[in-house]
């Protein structure tokens, strides 16, 4: 499916959605509320078929912090990347995708553990990385540690 | 649309914990292993053990320094590493590498693919009861460590690509000693064959074990020979190339098979692939220069920038978003052995703990890789 055509067809299935060609791959933004339903209408719909989610990360920006999910298709080799705002920075929550790509399970898990970001409906939200009673999440851009040194 | 359950404890399961300390997890990985009998029922890879938090401290480094900290990540294949990082400054920049940097960087890539396949092949002999294979294997590997050190200064993190080429040109020695080792490897090769790939008592340890669907890999996100060994086209040489491959003749190996054997196959056969990409190169170095003059201090545009390449374990993408200062806002390494292990529990479902072995040699880990 060409840009043009992946525009049209995610407006079909979000009227909300907004995009950013800047990049390399075409950018979506999602709302936290239907995001879920969304990323499954992605995942199933037989025309789009992203049934590859190569990399999940989230950024921490000054007022939100950002989901960010590569998508690729692999019988149609293409790609999409799919962004949403949390703007609650005190408490940030998102619903898991775990159920729709397996290897979401061990991603949000990273997530969660080093940028804080709650996964609603994760089968096993736990640290991945840093031990179990770690205080913080050490990817925010606030963090502070007391054995941090200042260069 | 699945979801595994929780796994619970029943009364009468035996929990074993392989490793952290272990030599057949290649490195600090820790399994909890919940077992009846001999069958595994579940495992939980706990990993983090050397975690260096390394997209954090590439926070604060520049466009220069964070390179040299990727060598650390995947220290197998380090020169592929160096590549995508570069390769990602690379494109944001929109610097044009010269072709003779190119073409050094391919070479240098494959080579650094055949000693990581080599490592791999000698110690998934060891994880199996065959102690030969190790020194067969570290043999060749050692005479191209040895002609990485004339050019990189280098053995093992070599911190030879840098954005706009590479660091230094290549030792005069190079091309005469390139021949000579994949002349002998090309014989030697057939070595690997007889020792393990037509030992019977090997392959009745790695057929059918470890079965993972093309379903499976592909919802897990594997990459590399651990997808192509379940039937995946995914090889990032072939679908998107960079550096020139494009140019190259060569074969995506893809099996249908999904198990221990079938990756072991893959693995095997690129190889010989990779051995096929040098011998196009080795006489065809063009001449010029080895780096694009670029500025001493480098500064990306603001945006997100995303560069991906084939190391020798899968798709290593490497993800820069930009403020348009001196050092990245956030930096995020999608690593290849990550979206591998976490298949692992899938794989080794219903096998024996013996199979767990040869499970883990054939994904080929690389823990440093996976914590990063």
């Amino acid at each position: 499916m060409s840009r043009e055509e992946l525009k049209q067809r995610l407006s079909e299935i979000c009227p909300s959605v907004t995009f950013d060609e800047t990049g390399e791959f075409l950018m979506a933004f999602f709302t936290p509320d239907v995001f879920l339903t969304q990323m499954k209408e992605l995942r199933c719909a037989t025309d789009l078929n992203f049934d590859y989610l190569f990399c999940m990360t989230a950024i921490d920006w000054k007022d939100n912090f950002t989901a960010v999910y590569h998508l690729s298709s692999t019988p149609f080799r293409h790609a999409l990347v799919v962004k949403v705002k949390l703007t609650d920075k005190e408490n940030p929550v998102l619903d898991s995708v775990a159920g729709i790509w397996k290897g979401a399970n061990f991603l949000e898990r990273e997530v969660y553990d080093l940028m804080g970001i709650r996964f609603n409906g994760h089968p096993d939200l736990r640290r991945l990385i840093l031990e179990d009673d770690w205080i913080g999440h050490p990817l925010r851009k606030d963090y502070a540690d007391e054995n941090m040194i200042e260069l | 649309m699945l979801i595994e359950e929780d796994y619970i404890t029943e009364e009468g399961d035996f929990v074993v914990n392989i490793g952290p300390q272990h030599p057949a997890t290649h490195g600090v990985l820790h399994l909890k292993v919940w077992l009846d009998g001999e069958t595994i029922k579940h495992i939980e890879p706990h990993i983090g053990y050397i975690h260096r938090s390394i997209e954090k401290m590439s926070e604060s480094l520049s466009y220069r320094q964070f390179i040299y900290v990727t060598s650390r990540m995947d220290y197998l294949s380090a020169h592929i590493n160096n590549q995508a990082c570069a390769l990602t400054v690379e494109k944001a920049m929109q610097i044009e590498v010269p072709q003779r940097a190119k073409v050094i960087r391919v070479l240098m890539a494959e080579l650094n693919r055949l000693t990581s396949h080599m490592l791999w092949w000698g110690c998934t002999g060891l994880d199996l009861g065959a102690v030969s294979p190790f020194f067969f294997a570290f043999r060749e590997r050692e005479i191209i460590n040895e002609l990485m050190e004339d050019t990189c200064g280098a053995r093992l993190t070599m911190n030879y690509m840098v954005p706009g080429g590479v660091m230094a040109d290549l030792h005069p020695d190079f091309q005469r000693k390139v021949k000579e080792v994949i002349a002998q490897f090309k014989v030697n090769i057939h070595e690997y064959d007889q020792l393990l790939s037509d030992n019977v008592i090997f392959q009745e340890r790695v057929k059918g074990v470890g079965y993972l669907s093309k379903e499976d890999a592909i919802s897990f996100g594997c990459s590399g020979p651990t997808a192509r060994g379940s039937g995946i086209s995914c090889d990032i040489r072939k679908l998107y190339p960079y550096d020139g491959y494009e140019n190259l003749k060569f074969d995506e190996i893809i099996e249908q098979g999904g198990d221990c054997w079938a990756r072991y196959k893959v693995r095997i056969a690129e190889m010989h692939q990779s051995m096929s990409i040098i011998d196009q190169l080795i006489d065809n170095i063009p001449e010029g220069d080895f780096q694009a003059k670029t500025k001493a201090v480098l500064k990306l545009p603001k945006g997100e920038f995303y560069q991906r390449v084939e190391t020798a374990r899968g798709e290593l993408g490497v993800f820069i978003v930009s403020e348009g200062g001196t050092t990245p806002y956030r930096i995020k390494y999608r690593s290849p052995n990550f979206s591998n292990l976490s298949a692992l529990p899938t794989m080794a479902k219903g096998c024996k703990i013996g199979d767990l072995v040869a499970i883990m040699s054939t994904i080929d880990l690389v823990i440093p890789d996976v914590d990063r």
